[in-house]
């Protein structure tokens, strides 16, 4: 059986702006993981197209004593997302009389991800923080939920800009130059800042300040580092 | 001729209808300051002239809004059902101007995701606890708190004016970029007025001033269109 025929207008429709629930706010998040520290980083640009709706705009949350996630993209669903994981950690505590764990935290976070598969949170998240024997463990996601747990991941508009140079500097990709001892924790916290100082040389959804979390044995510091403002 | 055919019927998503063009808002030494004009435009006629845009919301905050406004309309008896009820519980715990925003922010959110959206974007005001406080909410869910908000058009022309003025202003300081950002404002946007009004938050309380004109100056040289008087005055 033939599809009944729509009935066509003779005069052209207007153009009919039509709403999206999408936006792109931009921004960069890292994390990268060491024997016995995790660094977890983002900037606080909030972004609009060419505007900056604001400079100090946390991407950044703590989820637990040793456990942080970092989101971007739209912020609607970034503030969103990290209010209902911090309710369900919550809920977790109260339940179980303990903390959840960094890998228990990234595997519900990718349970969650993956419920909204068909009208998906459109954000780019990283969980950094220390797992269960006290190592540095870094999760890296899509925005439906796929995720894997890498040793140092970037997400977000800087992302292009700064994963070739993370595979060179930190897994020694395509050199020769692979020194014998690993970077401590204040050398990679050097490297965040010079790597996000970069990033915001180029990509305009870079910028204002990052907001940089250190996890360790002894807990969790944070630190504001400024970033060129233009 | 080629005709196209009928776009499907819709029948939640919408458009604006009556809007109202940029807030602002700026934190000030000892407050915080919202502006707005009381323009009401339908599409591109400058349909009702004095609309108050500035609500308060209990004994701390005011909302200003920009965008649909019905939708503002809606989301004001939202409000103040709330404030209503929170004062009902009589048990000396009311919402801060931080739970206001939260509140707006999750109402705009669950509207976007019914495909659904109240269109607009609204400023929260508030202070509480001798500390100021200042945010923004848009029709997708949008939420940031900043010491300088401005929306729609005012995001473009005003928020840089606010910017170079800073926020170690008195409240008369306050009150004065805020006119001149949106006397600057109404010289660049036709859906701008000159008739404004300008509510302030402080440890007093919420004061939200009733309408009034503000001044225009054309006789700027930048102003003059050469192309059609020959030569610059």
């Amino acid at each position: 059986m033939q599809a009944p025929q729509l009935p066509t207008s003779q005069v052209e429709q207007p153009k009919e702006s039509r709403f999206s629930p999408y936006q792109n706010n931009g921004g960069t998040c890292l994390a990268l993981a060491g024997a016995d520290f995790c660094i977890i980083a983002a900037d606080s640009r909030l972004s609009l197209g060419y505007s900056i709706l604001s400079r100090n705009t946390p991407k950044v949350a703590q989820l637990t004593t040793k456990t942080c996630i970092a989101s971007s993209g739209c912020n609607a669903d970034m503030v969103t997302l990290q209010k209902y994981l911090k309710f369900k950690i919550q809920m977790y505590l109260h339940q179980h009389g303990k903390e959840m764990s960094t890998p228990a935290v990234a595997q519900m976070l990718a349970t969650t991800l993956y419920h909204r598969r068909f009208f998906p949170y459109y954000t780019f998240n990283i969980v950094g923080g220390l797992d269960q024997n006290g190592e540095g463990c870094v999760f890296s996601y899509d925005a439906i939920g796929c995720f894997e747990r890498l040793k140092y991941t970037v997400s977000g508009s800087g992302h292009a800009l700064i994963e070739p140079f993370l595979d060179n500097l930190v897994a020694y990709k395509n050199t020769d130059n692979k020194p014998t001892i690993e970077r401590s924790c204040d050398e990679t916290l050097e490297l965040v800042k010079d790597i996000f100082s970069s990033a915001g040389e180029r990509d305009i959804y870079t910028g204002d300040f990052v907001d940089i979390y250190i996890i360790d044995k002894n807990g969790t510091r944070y630190e504001q580092f400024p970033l060129k403002k233009d | 001729m080629k005709t196209k055919p009928v776009a499907e019927p819709s029948t939640r998503t919408q458009q604006p209808i009556v809007t109202g063009t940029g807030v602002l808002g700026i934190k000030y030494n000892g407050g915080v300051m919202l502006a707005c004009d009381t323009l009401g435009s339908y599409g591109s006629l400058a349909r009702f002239r004095t609309v108050k845009r500035l609500e308060k919301v209990g004994d701390f905050t005011v909302v200003g809004a920009s965008g649909d406004l019905s939708d503002f309309q809606k989301i004001s008896s939202m409000l103040r059902e709330m404030s209503t009820s929170d004062s009902a519980y009589d048990d000396g715990c009311n919402m801060t101007p931080r739970d206001i925003h939260q509140y707006l922010g999750r109402v705009m959110y669950n509207r976007r995701n019914k495909f659904d959206p109240l269109w607009n974007e609204l400023v929260v005001a508030g202070f509480r606890d001798g500390k100021p406080f200042l945010g923004a909410v848009d029709l997708i869910g949008t939420m940031y708190e900043d010491d300088i908000i401005a929306t729609s058009f005012g995001n473009y022309v005003c928020l840089p004016l606010m910017r170079k003025a800073g926020t170690n202003l008195s409240k008369e300081e306050a009150k004065q970029v805020m006119e001149n950002c949106l006397r600057v404002l109404y010289y660049r946007n036709t859906k701008s007025s000159t008739k404004i009004q300008i509510a302030t938050v402080s440890a007093e309380g919420v004061e939200i001033g009733e309408p009034f004109e503000i001044s225009t100056y054309w006789g700027y040289s930048a102003f003059q269109h050469t192309e059609y008087h020959g030569k610059r005055l």
